[in-house]
Parts: structure tokens; sequence; C-alpha cells
């Protein structure tokens, strides 16, 4: 499925009537299977742009698209995003189990599976990111790079149409980083799942994603594949961003 | 070994001399009067003031109030905090405020404040009367009384709490498709239930031991009494045994309170003393 924004604006407010603008007239298209990058400095909007197409956000303006439905007036409980959290936002008083299989157990009775085919899907996501044996385990008892992996596991579990990754390696140390990009990369060259995720660490864009969106000042700044930024960065920013 | 932060002898003596003088005369003291007092005429004298028809109907009284008065708080002060909590509103640093006005304001103000709403010649008499809906000196009277006074305890002790989480669970539960029910039930309460229960147990011990705002609503209707207010009649009467019979039903409202403690105690056991345990211990590595 593919996923688009079009002319997304959006401002905060910081203090009483006092504004900060965060997106300001933001268009992208993410293609279908595509695992697309969003790059800039902190507090660039690229944050509030993911949250915008999760639907945790509400735009001022403009609309969101997934594949051709507009979703702009949807709830994110409708859109079902999947959305990893840079603080993981794991349930802490559920188990591993019970945190990957959320997702399913709220389903409408009608769509619910029944408890075995819960286990059964559970048990294939703990095979996927490699956590078998520890679905017991409570959040608290696993490390950073465990903890992400069944983050993961969860927003995977609903079979979602895009997965939304927010700095989904910023607090991890620099190893697990590492090997958890490449888990990553391998995961989407096998299922194709649309994806976007949000980083301010270049290599890790450029490593990673197909294409990558240049972000600043609530501003796209330019798009496209790695080595195409690198060759023809568009405007200054973008050169001394990626020291070019 | 002498560590920097160690105190003199003497001031630590002093200290802890002057906490546990002032908890003997203020707490313990009186704890014993009433025990004394109450069974000063025998046992016999005891069971029967307790059996007296005004004793029974007051300790009803009383628990039918905290019945009615804790669920009803628990309901509102879950609903302020969330809303407190989770969404932005104009005014919303005033609507904290306001939650508070109870304990500001004296519970005789709160009480007249109902009477001047509901009495006879307030703003709603006239049409109560005409309807013959009684409030005033009546149970719904000191429900309403009891509310407003307890009415900030649970939703006090739960928005800083609320507040200290956070919503990225709740963020997390509504990308997963859970909707708001399940998203209060499966995500929000496991995190506040032990905070929410701390409310009710303080919110109950005010209920029960409420005297002011409630003296102002249920008048001098004598089937119409709590436990405190009964406490004071009996106390005032020049009968025979008055203070005895005072004491005696004091008792039981002690032994009620003894109960609260005991569980707000046991909660404080169970579920504060492990997690700090638990805080103190490592996380387990790969």
């Amino acid at each position: 499925m593919s996923v688009a924004v079009s002319h997304i604006s959006k401002r905060f407010e910081t203090q009483a009537h006092r504004f900060v603008p965060a997106l300001r007239d933001v268009s992208l298209e993410v293609q279908t299977g595509e695992l697309l990058a969003l790059l800039g400095p902190s507090g660039s909007g690229k944050t509030t742009l993911l949250r915008i197409i999760a639907g945790l956000e509400v735009a001022d303006a403009g609309q969101v698209f997934f594949s051709n439905e507009d979703v702009t007036e949807k709830s994110a409980y409708e859109r079902k995003a999947g959305f990893v959290f840079q603080s993981y936002a794991l349930f802490q008083h559920m188990s591993v189990f019970e945190n990957i299989a959320f997702g399913l157990r709220v389903l409408p009775r009608k769509k619910r599976p029944n408890s075995a085919a819960i286990e059964k899907r559970v048990t294939e996501l703990l095979g996927l990111i490699q956590l078998e044996g520890y679905e017991k385990r409570l959040p608290s008892q696993l490390s950073g790079g465990q903890r992400q992996r069944v983050a993961l596991a969860r927003a995977l579990a609903i079979e979602p149409r895009v997965l939304l990754l927010d700095e989904p390696f910023g607090a991890l140390d620099a190893k697990v980083r590492k090997d958890l990009r490449k888990w990553l990369r391998h995961f989407h060259d096998q299922t194709h799942l649309t994806s976007l995720f949000v980083t301010h660490d270049q290599d890790e864009a450029f490593e990673l994603a197909d294409r990558v969106v240049i972000f600043n000042e609530g501003r796209i700044q330019q798009i496209g594949a790695p080595s195409e930024l690198r060759q023809n960065p568009s405007n200054d920013f973008v050169r001394e961003f990626l020291e070019v | 070994m002498k560590r920097a932060t160690t105190d003199p002898w003497w001031a630590r003596w002093l200290l802890v001399g002057i906490t546990l003088a002032f908890i003997v005369v203020f707490l313990i003291f009186p704890v014993c009067v009433i025990l004394v007092e109450a069974l000063k005429r025998g046992l016999e004298f005891y069971f029967s003031a307790l059996g007296e028809k005004h004793s029974t109907s007051a300790i009803r009284m009383t628990l039918l109030v905290a019945i009615t008065v804790v669920p009803l708080n628990t309901i509102f002060g879950v609903c302020a905090a969330w809303a407190i909590t989770h969404f932005k509103f104009p005014g919303k640093s005033l609507l904290i405020s306001a939650i508070e006005i109870p304990l500001w304001v004296s519970p005789v103000v709160g009480g007249l404040v109902f009477a001047l709403i509901f009495g006879r010649r307030g703003w709603l008499g006239t049409w109560l009367e005409t309807h013959d809906i009684q409030i005033l000196f009546a149970f719904p009277g000191i429900v309403l009384a009891t509310a407003f006074v307890t009415f900030p305890f649970v939703a006090r002790g739960l928005i800083p709490l609320m507040q200290a989480q956070g919503s990225a669970e709740e963020e997390a539960a509504l990308t997963l498709g859970a909707n708001g029910w399940q998203l209060f039930w499966r995500v929000t309460f496991p995190k506040i239930k032990w905070g929410v229960l701390y409310g009710m147990i303080l919110c109950n011990a005010r209920a029960m031991g409420e005297f002011g705002a409630v003296s102002v609503v249920a008048g001098s209707v004598d089937d119409k009494m709590t436990m405190p207010l009964q406490i004071e009649n009996y106390y005032q009467s020049l009968s025979g045994g008055g203070l005895s019979r005072a004491f005696a039903l004091a008792s039981i409202l002690l032994l009620l309170s003894a109960i609260t403690l005991a569980i707000k105690i046991g909660l404080e056991w169970r579920h504060i003393v492990p997690r700090l345990n638990q805080a103190s211990k490592p996380p387990l590595a790969h």
C-alpha cells in the first residue's frame, strides 16, 4: 500500500497564543513496498509528520491518504498503522507474549482469532525477532534491543498496511543499533511492507532506505535515492547537512 | 564509623522524642480514652448501647452513605484525571484548582450551600416541595454533602500519577486498534489501579467521619443521622449513660477507621515495597 500526504501544515502552541510551525505545506508519497527515511535535525518536524500519518496528531491543514483512501478524518485506531515508538512504549504490566498479542486481542469479536491462532501468530513473531523463550518476561526484564524488537513484533502482529518507525534505534548502543539495522533491512527485503522511518542519523538513513527525505524547519528540502542526494544536493542546507 | 550525615545523638533523640510525644498525646491517648469510656459501664451496657435503634440506624446510614459516595467520587476522580492528563482544553489549570475547593472551604460552608439550594426557602425549595422530593434532612442531602467534602480525594492522587506515566502506552494501544474502552481497561487502568484504590480508601475514611457538612443538611431528624452526628447527639443528651453511649458508638467508628487503615497498610506493603525492591535490582542482561 502506498501512503501519501498532501499539503500538510501543523503548528504547536508553546505558550498561550504563541505558535511554532512544525510542518509547512508538506507533500510526500511513499510508494508501495518502499523503505523511506525521513532525515533531518531534531525539531525539523519529521516526527510530527510520522505522528500525523499514524493519526496520533491532527494536522491543521492537508490530507493523508492510505492507497487512494482519504484517512484524514479517521482516528488512529481506525487507521491501524504499525507504529514503533522511540521509547518502545511497551505495556509495562504485560508479558512479552501479551504485548505482542495485544493488537489481536482488541479486534472486534468477529475478526478476533481464537486463542490457538493468537498463540501461533505470537510464536511466529517471536521467532522472527529471535526472542523464542522470552514470552513470559516483562518488558522491564529485557535489554533495550530486545524491547525494541518486541515493539516491532507488536506492531507487526496486526499485519499493518504500513510500518512507521520513530527513531527506532535512537536509544540503543552502536553495536545493537547496527545489528538491528541489518535485521530491519533484511526483514523489509523479505516482506516489502511499505515503511517510513524517522532518523537524525545520516548513515542509518543512507544505509537502510530506498529513498531519503531531507527535512529542515518543517519543510522538505530534497527527496531522492542516497546516491542522488550526495551527487546533486539541491540547496545549501542539504549540502551542509550531508557535508558533501 | 561516623558518616557526614549523622546528626549528634541528642538531636536524634530529641526529634524522635518530640515525634513520639505528639503521637502519644494526640493519637494514642484519645484512642485509649474512647475505649475506656466506651467500656466504663461494662460490656453488657456497651452492647446494649450499640443495639439501640438510634445506634444501629446511624451505623446503617454511615455505611450506606459511604457505599454511595465512594463509587461516585471514584468515577468522577478517574474521569477528571483522565481528562486533565489526556486532553488539552482552555481552563485546564483552573479545573485542577477547582477540584481542590472542598479542601479549602470549611465543610460547614459546603453544607450550607446545599441547604441554600435545596432548602425550603432555597433556590429549588418550592419546586422540590411541589414535586414532593425530599433532599435536605434526608439521605440524598447527606450524600451530596459528603460527596462535596470527599470530592478531591481520588482525582488529586491520580492526576500526578497519570501525568508522570504519560500517554505513550495509550498511543501505542491506539495504533494497535484499541478503542477507548479497551484502552482504559487494558492499558490505563492496570497502571493506575492501586492509585485508584488508595484514593477510594482515603475517600471512604473521610466519608464515614464527616461531621460539619453533614450536620447542616441532616438537621436533627433522629433516624436520618450518621454515626458522627449520633455520637454528638448522645454526648449532648442529658440522660444517664449518654457519654458511654457516645463513646460506644465512637468505638465502632474507630473500628471502621482501623479496618480502613489496615487495608491501606496492606496495600502499601504489597505494592509499594516490592516495587522499591524491584527498582533497586538491575535489569537482566541479554
